[in-house]
């Protein structure tokens, strides 16, 4: 471990440390632009000069490892007039138009030319002029303000694997650009916004909407998959203006999705607003009151009543509807699942993902089992993309997703390789046997009534016989499967349809017969199903309540409230604790913090807020049942950008889905 | 100067002739089969001088495929260096040296005929199609500055009139000798000077 000198500060650092992160572990600032943690070292800004003993010249310490007795000075002179230097070649050809910029009020340039720059320019040339280019939907471009920091080019190419930025020309005339100006063609392409240092890259749904300094920002927790990405929501009075990634290392690090990002232009368009009443096949606005007489009308008729939860509820909501339902039915007539979907309850173990999202860091063996990571978790494909790419470990396939941007080894199509697997007849059990955390990563296109139980049943009986039980992962796909599964509001779906009475909480997905059933829509969006139902009564979207969500990894994470439900519209608790008292069956709460307090008394293993499960997988049972399969894997089709009602009611993803299905099918974007 | 020219009309497909085909595979022998990538340069090359030396973006997709990298990689290289063309040269492809040695001894005045006897513009083709100049970095023979290429060949100690006769002679094929125009031997001294100090 070399010792290091810092501005007389003396520290020791593990060796491979540059000596941009020693100054940093001394607590001394260096400014920097193409610099990034995660991503490659470029060293093509130099704005991070530092002077080093001995050293004519001030060095790059972004590139510069540090060595035994090197005595660094971060303060001195030298450095300040290297940096008034750097800085003044980096702004000749920079416009200065931050007026005008949406990157204004969060530059890096603007920032650090602030603190470290020189206060004038001798250049009075013309500056040079680039053409915008285009860049897909999403990215807007201003490429006069680009510095050549090679952040985006690294980020595309490391982190996102889809090697399509580049810079063409050079010196004076390098460009930053895609072949041909076409669209990125990644779920991950706007994270090199945040990444541009400057403004060179900005969001085109979010371009001259608002300054940052105007906008109220609130921590919390997206619900587009069940990944739970930490997510930070940037709101203007009612309007969500924007999403931002928030750095979170076990789980989203600091990237987000594009559906993340960018569905939340769906939250202000097709709104229920009010509670509706459909009179003579008429669905008339009415009161609160008036749409809960409705209802205790027709309960009073029947108590056939089912519940079925969407893909986007909150856990105390969900709790509260099962109290609810469970009241009025006498039964746990309620399900979370709008498809053919089997899982098994009886452990943790069986419908977690287990290995965690942060044990791919440490993998050496992954089986993707009818799985598209990329469609159906993308934060967890960017895991595995990124282990693929700094230690290039060994992913194999049963079915062949799409492009993962990875390498996959194809074992072949048909589940019964897993039974070979299992007898040692597939020369995978090899690969097996040596590995040291393997993972198995299992998805939901083959989690039907037909395979589901042969495929996590034979799983387990392979992972025990390398005793790496804690090696199964069920890829979920909604925020909401995992809590519902919890504190298991799951019946059979088959018979909760049945019932005569249909209680719909946001489940927008689900194909409903109407017939003579009479049907209730809890939700925030205007939906196929809010449109067959009888009573309407309008929620709240995710961003606009407090709420507890439980992500694949069975992780709880608590949600905050950024904005307030349009109109007539409340928090989704409030109205089943409403509701309850018209129907006299009055759920025993008044707050939220009562709720959850409820909660946690009958669930004492949610109320561990952040913080990974602990599970005891010896008592994890396998049955050996039904060990026989001969089925292949269908890939269910996962509209990656349409995939629930927040995201079909944004425009900003249909037009990415609009220009992600003309580059497949041309190639290009004309 | 802004980046490099690339053609508008660009040809649908480009494939490589039987013979460059066979050149191909024996420029792919020279790299390891994991690091064929590196093969990109004189693949390029190849494609420039199939092409009547320009290298067009169906060719460089055509390239990317063989050598399994994304077609921006191989865009990169083929917008980087002067010696790839991205749009039609003519029949006489000028490349003006205008490096500070050349600089010295008036390549300015060079490039200043380049525009009035072949194109005001760089990189594109002349009214008669037959001619194209660009300006390039050093060429390596200063003793003789200013020079310029003509395709392979180097044609030095130029001044204004011998660049005219050189640029008007496209029009009949009748280019002059190569080398010197002022009919040194290779970079003997002018005027039989046989040390630096005699006159």
């Amino acid at each position: 471990m070399p010792k290091v000198k810092v501005d007389g500060i003396e520290i020791e650092v593990e060796n491979g440390t540059t000596v941009l992160q020693a100054c940093e572990i001394a607590g001394k600032e260096i400014p920097r632009f193409c610099y990034h943690e995660k991503l490659s070292i470029a060293g093509n800004c130099r704005m991070c000069l530092v002077e080093m003993e001995k050293s004519p010249k001030p060095v790059a310490s972004c590139a510069m490892p540090v060595a035994e007795g090197q005595v660094i000075y971060t303060n001195t002179q030298m450095v300040k007039k290297a940096r008034e230097g750097v800085m003044e070649f980096l702004l000749i050809n920079h416009p200065l138009d931050c007026p005008i910029c949406d990157q204004g009020g969060e530059c890096d340039l603007q920032d650090q030319s602030m603190k470290f720059g020189g206060g004038n320019s001798r250049y009075e040339l013309n500056k040079r002029s680039v053409k915008e280019k285009y860049m897909g939907p999403l990215i807007k471009t201003q490429m006069n303000r680009c510095i050549h920091c090679t952040r985006c080019i690294r980020f595309s190419e490391e982190l996102a694997g889809v090697p399509d930025l580049g810079a063409i020309n050079r010196g004076e005339n390098m460009e930053i650009t895609t072949f041909l100006e076409k669209t990125i063609n990644s779920e991950l392409s706007a994270n090199v916004i945040d990444l541009c240092p400057v403004g060179a890259l900005t969001s085109r749904p979010y371009a001259f909407e608002a300054r940052p300094w105007e906008l109220t920002k609130t921590e919390t927790i997206d619900v587009m998959d069940a990944v739970g990405s930490n997510i930070r929501v940037d709101t203007k009075g009612w309007e969500v203006k924007r999403i931002l990634p928030r750095t979170n290392e076990e789980i989203n690090e600091e990237w987000i999705s594009d559906k993340t990002r960018y569905a939340c232009d769906g939250l202000l368009n097709n709104r229920i607003d009010s509670p509706f009443v459909r009179k003579n096949g008429k669905l008339i606005e009415c009161s609160w009151d008036d749409a809960f007489v409705e209802i205790s009308n027709q309960i009073n008729k029947t108590v056939r009543v089912g519940g079925i939860i969407g893909s986007t509820v909150d856990l105390e909501s969900i709790y509260a509807f099962k109290l609810l339902i469970n009241s009025l039915a006498g039964s746990n007539s309620i399900d979370f699942r709008q498809k053919d979907f089997y899982f098994n309850p009886s452990h943790p173990g069986n419908y977690l993902f287990n290995s965690s999202i942060e044990g791919i860091d440490h993998s050496d063996l992954i089986l993707l089992i009818g799985a598209n990571p990329r469609i159906e978790a993308t934060m967890v494909n960017a895991r595995i993309r990124k282990n693929y790419a700094q230690k290039k470990l060994d992913i194999f396939s049963i079915g062949l997703p799409e492009d993962q941007t990875y390498k996959i080894n194809f074992l072949g199509d048909n589940l019964s390789i897993l039974r070979d697997i299992l007898n040692e007849k597939n020369s995978f059990f090899e690969k097996l046997a040596k590995a040291r955390k393997p993972m198995f990563i299992i998805g939901e296109s083959v989690l039907n009534s037909l395979q589901g139980q042969f495929v996590i049943e034979t799983s387990k009986l392979i992972l025990k016989k390398y005793n790496q039980l804690n090696a199964l992962n069920i890829l979920h796909q909604s925020a909401s499967s995992v809590g519902a599964i919890m504190i298991g509001a799951y019946n059979l779906i088959e018979n909760v349809v049945q019932n005569e009475i249909l209680y719909l909480l946001g489940a927008d997905e689900i194909n409903i017969d109407k017939k003579n059933k009479f049907i209730i829509y809890q939700g925030s969006h205007a939906s196929k199903n809010a449109k067959i139902a009888d009573v309407i009564l309008p929620g709240a979207a995710f961003t606009e309540k407090d709420g507890l969500y439980v992500n694949l990894e069975g992780r709880v994470q608590s949600a905050y409230r950024a904005s307030y439900p349009p109109g007539n519209a409340k928090e989704d608790w409030k109205i089943l604790r409403a509701l309850s008292e018209t129907l006299n069956k009055t759920l025993k709460f008044n707050t939220i913090e009562e709720l959850r307090i409820k909660l946690f008394e009958s669930f004492p293993s949610l109320s561990k807020i952040d913080e990974l499960p602990i599970i005891d997988y010896s008592n994890l049972d396998i049955s050996e049942k039904k060990l026989d399969l001969d089925s292949v894997v269908h890939y269910q089709y996962l509209d990656y950008y349409q995939s629930n009602e927040i995201a079909r009611s944004s425009a900003t993803m249909m037009e990415c889905k609009i220009a992600r299905e003309k580059l497949k099918k041309t190639g290009t974007d004309d | 100067m802004s980046g490099k020219h690339i053609a508008k009309e660009q040809p649908k497909s480009f494939i490589f002739s039987e013979i460059n085909l066979k050149k191909k595979d024996e420029i792919l022998k020279k790299y390891p089969e994991q690091r064929k990538k590196s093969a990109v340069m004189p693949l390029l090359y190849l494609a420039q001088k199939q092409n009547d030396g320009w290298i067009p973006l169906a060719g460089i997709q055509y390239i990317a495929d063989l050598l399994e990298v994304p077609y921006i990689k191989v865009f990169e290289v083929a917008t980087f260096y002067t010696m790839y063309n991205l749009a039609p040269v003519g029949k006489y492809f000028v490349q003006v040296c205008t490096t500070t040695p050349c600089m010295i001894r008036g390549s300015g005045k060079i490039v200043d005929m380049c525009k009035k006897y072949i194109s005001e513009k760089e990189g594109h083709l002349s009214e008669d199609k037959k001619s194209s100049w660009i300006e390039v970095e050093c060429l390596g023979a200063c003793v003789n500055a200013p020079m310029i290429q003509i395709n392979d060949d180097y044609y030095e100690d130029l001044d204004e009139q011998s660049a005219k006769k050189i640029f008007q002679s496209f029009n009949d094929d009748s280019l002059p000798s190569i080398g010197s125009q002022k009919g040194r031997k290779g970079s003997e001294p002018i005027r039989d000077r046989l040390t630096l100090i005699k006159n």
